[in-house]
């Protein structure tokens, strides 16, 4: 075949300028590395996400309605609220369990408050529940989950981490040099780690129980949210809608909330972020593509004679234009293989590094940006190395020939 | 019916000082079989002449026919292909490619006709005949002398079996004895009945024709 013979030629004019064509290939190997690791990265934070708060997909959020809340069911976004509570009522959680009868229903109070460990001082969050609700959503890695006397609390395990915080350790609660001062609470059990949850945030947070918290910081029976545990996920929507129904018939009291809602806001943040690291990536790859087209334009100036000589004996011009596309598609393979190779190994250290997990790197969704950027790769090669070779194909023989 | 018709043929290269006549008016017809030296000063227009009949440029005016085609009237690819297959051009630089061993070098245009690597042995054949043989077909053209270049040259022009050979200075860049033998090997080609038609300005080289033109100042002087 012809083709055969010109893609030997184009091989044996890298071949002799070896250095130039392969610092053209490594600024495609940057370039391709640049967006298949991000899109590794991205894809793989996402599926992690996912998968994470997929887990909190039988989870109902009805928190005071405080005006905004887009996205999610309620009164629309924008408009101000028409309660001044900033809290759901003992009167609105009973309507609420009457409504979510058999699930499981767990209100929750809520604060951020100071900490003091030790010397080491700090803020954690600081949730109030029932003692039987705790069991029913969180677990320990040590001590236990019933906290038996009323001061006794457990700790998430970030916060246990970060101060060293044992069973039996002392935390002091509230503004050492404020009116009220502080409370003293005594760590019964140490939380699994839960990562990012839809209901509640445990991770750096102290559980107390509900008796505790109203005490300490008053507000019995006006709750920061309440979490709904649905044993069929097939009722979300159901339930949504009879407690917006119930709750917000008259004014916007409440929204209402499920993992899904933000599932697709954080997926759709991350996918934002990525596509733009992604888009900083292919700078690189422009800048790869000025470097093929120069290597071309230096290859068709130097050649000059050869392409006269070509023309001259009888080659067409769509072969001299193949000779320098295939010169421009090998250093793109080439450059595409070894980023290609290179995203795989640099992908997998930075999706370990980054995301904490490689449980995701070997799924289709993570693994099918290192063909996507590769096939990028060559794309970008061929496209810069189109007015080269066509060039090449359109210069006249007998200028060529005479050419020094 | 001749194989070369000229026909009344100018040739005009636009220039922003001024239109430069490089042919201007010539007509002449070459007969099959014949070998005819194009002579002329430098600037005379002969190698203009010799780029018409080769088909690597389009006369301005007039009809050139080649084999019975108006070269006028042919698009770019036509024309490639009368020069890969009606035309074998010897040029005084040789032009191998740099690339290509001698070997291939006289393949190439085979490989361009048929779509093929060669199988039947004609280019070493070829190479043979013109006083190529053994080891050196595997050289590269920078790699064996000015004469073992043009031989080379030689044999690729004939690989297609043209039946026109334009010959442009070929003993230009050779020593006199190298140049006889090149000539040499014009001449038995001539008798097999190729139409030899030689560009020069050495007269002795001119006597190997049969027929010699002047050209001057882009019209026939003879």
């Amino acid at each position: 075949m012809i083709g055969d013979f010109i893609f030997d030629l184009a091989m044996r004019n890298i071949r002799i300028n070896f250095l130039r064509s392969l610092l053209a290939a490594i600024g495609i190997v940057i370039g391709v590395i640049a967006i298949t690791a991000v899109g590794i990265m991205g894809a793989n934070m996402t599926l992690s996400v996912t998968e994470t708060l997929s887990a909190n997909s039988d989870t109902i959020k009805v928190s005071p309605y405080s005006g905004g809340g887009g996205g999610m069911m309620g009164p629309p976004q924008g408009g101000s609220s028409s309660s001044d509570d900033e809290y759901i009522t003992s009167t609105q959680l009973r309507t609420i369990r009457q409504i979510a009868t058999p699930n499981t229903v767990i209100p929750v109070y809520s604060e951020s408050d100071t900490i003091y460990i030790g010397g080491d001082e700090g803020r954690a969050s600081i949730y109030g529940l029932a003692k039987s609700d705790i069991s029913s959503f969180l677990s320990v890695t040590s001590g236990v989950i019933d906290l038996q006397s009323t001061n006794g609390a457990l700790v998430g395990a970030t916060l246990a981490e970060r101060y060293g915080l044992k069973i039996g350790s002392r935390i002091k609660i509230g503004d050492e040099d404020g009116d009220s001062g502080t409370k003293t609470v005594k760590v019964s059990g140490i939380l699994e780690e839960r990562g990012m949850t839809f209901d509640i945030n445990t991770d750096n947070a102290i559980i107390v129980t509900d008796r505790w918290f109203t005490t300490v910081y008053g507000g019995e029976g006006e709750y920061d949210e309440v979490i709904i545990k649905v044993k069929d996920i097939n009722d979300i929507e159901a339930l949504k809608t009879a407690i917006d129904d119930q709750l917000n018939r008259k004014d916007d009291e409440v929204t209402i909330s499920d993992a899904s809602r933000m599932l697709d806001s954080i997926t759709s943040s991350l996918q934002t972020i990525i596509s733009m690291m992604q888009g900083i990536g292919a700078i690189s790859l422009l800048v790869a593509s000025v470097s093929i087209f120069n290597v071309m334009m230096m290859s068709v100036t130097e050649r000059i004679r050869e392409i006269g000589i070509l023309r001259s004996i009888g080659t067409r011009r769509k072969v001299v234009l193949k000779m320098f596309l295939y010169e421009a598609s090998i250093i793109g393979v080439v450059g595409a293989i070894i980023g290609g190779v290179m995203s795989f190994i640099l992908g997998y250290i930075v999706v370990l590094s980054m995301v904490g997990t490689t449980a995701y790197f070997f799924t289709i969704d993570s693994l099918i940006y290192v063909p996507y950027g590769m096939f990028i790769g060559v794309i970008i090669c061929v496209i810069s190395g189109l007015y080269p070779a066509w060039r090449a194909s359109t210069i006249d023989p007998i200028k060529a020939l005479t050419a020094e | 019916m001749p194989i070369i018709q000229i026909h009344n043929v100018t040739k005009i290269y636009p220039l922003p000082v001024g239109d430069v006549v490089a042919l201007n008016g010539i007509s002449l017809d070459i007969e099959e079989g014949e070998f005819v030296a194009i002579m002329g000063q430098s600037g005379s227009g002969k190698s203009t002449l010799l780029n018409q009949i080769g088909s690597l440029d389009i006369p301005t005016g007039g009809d050139l026919f080649i084999a019975g085609r108006n070269i006028r009237e042919m698009n770019d690819d036509e024309l490639t292909d009368m020069r890969l297959n009606t035309i074998g051009y010897i040029f005084q630089r040789f032009n191998l490619i740099p690339l290509l061993n001698l070997y291939e070098n006289v393949e190439y245009p085979l490989v361009l006709k048929y779509g093929k690597r060669d199988t039947t042995g004609r280019p070493t054949e070829l190479l043979r005949m013109v006083g190529l043989d053994g080891s050196i077909i595997e050289h590269k053209p920078a790699e064996v002398s000015g004469g073992q270049q043009q031989r080379a040259a030689i044999a690729r022009a004939l690989v297609n079996d043209p039946k026109i050979l334009l010959c442009d200075e070929p003993t230009g860049n050779l020593d006199s004895k190298t140049g006889e033998q090149i000539m040499d090997i014009l001449t038995d080609l001539n008798r097999q009945g190729r139409t030899v038609i030689l560009v020069t300005h050495d007269p002795q080289t001119a006597e190997y024709a049969h027929r010699t033109i002047v050209l001057r100042d882009g019209r026939l002087a003879e």
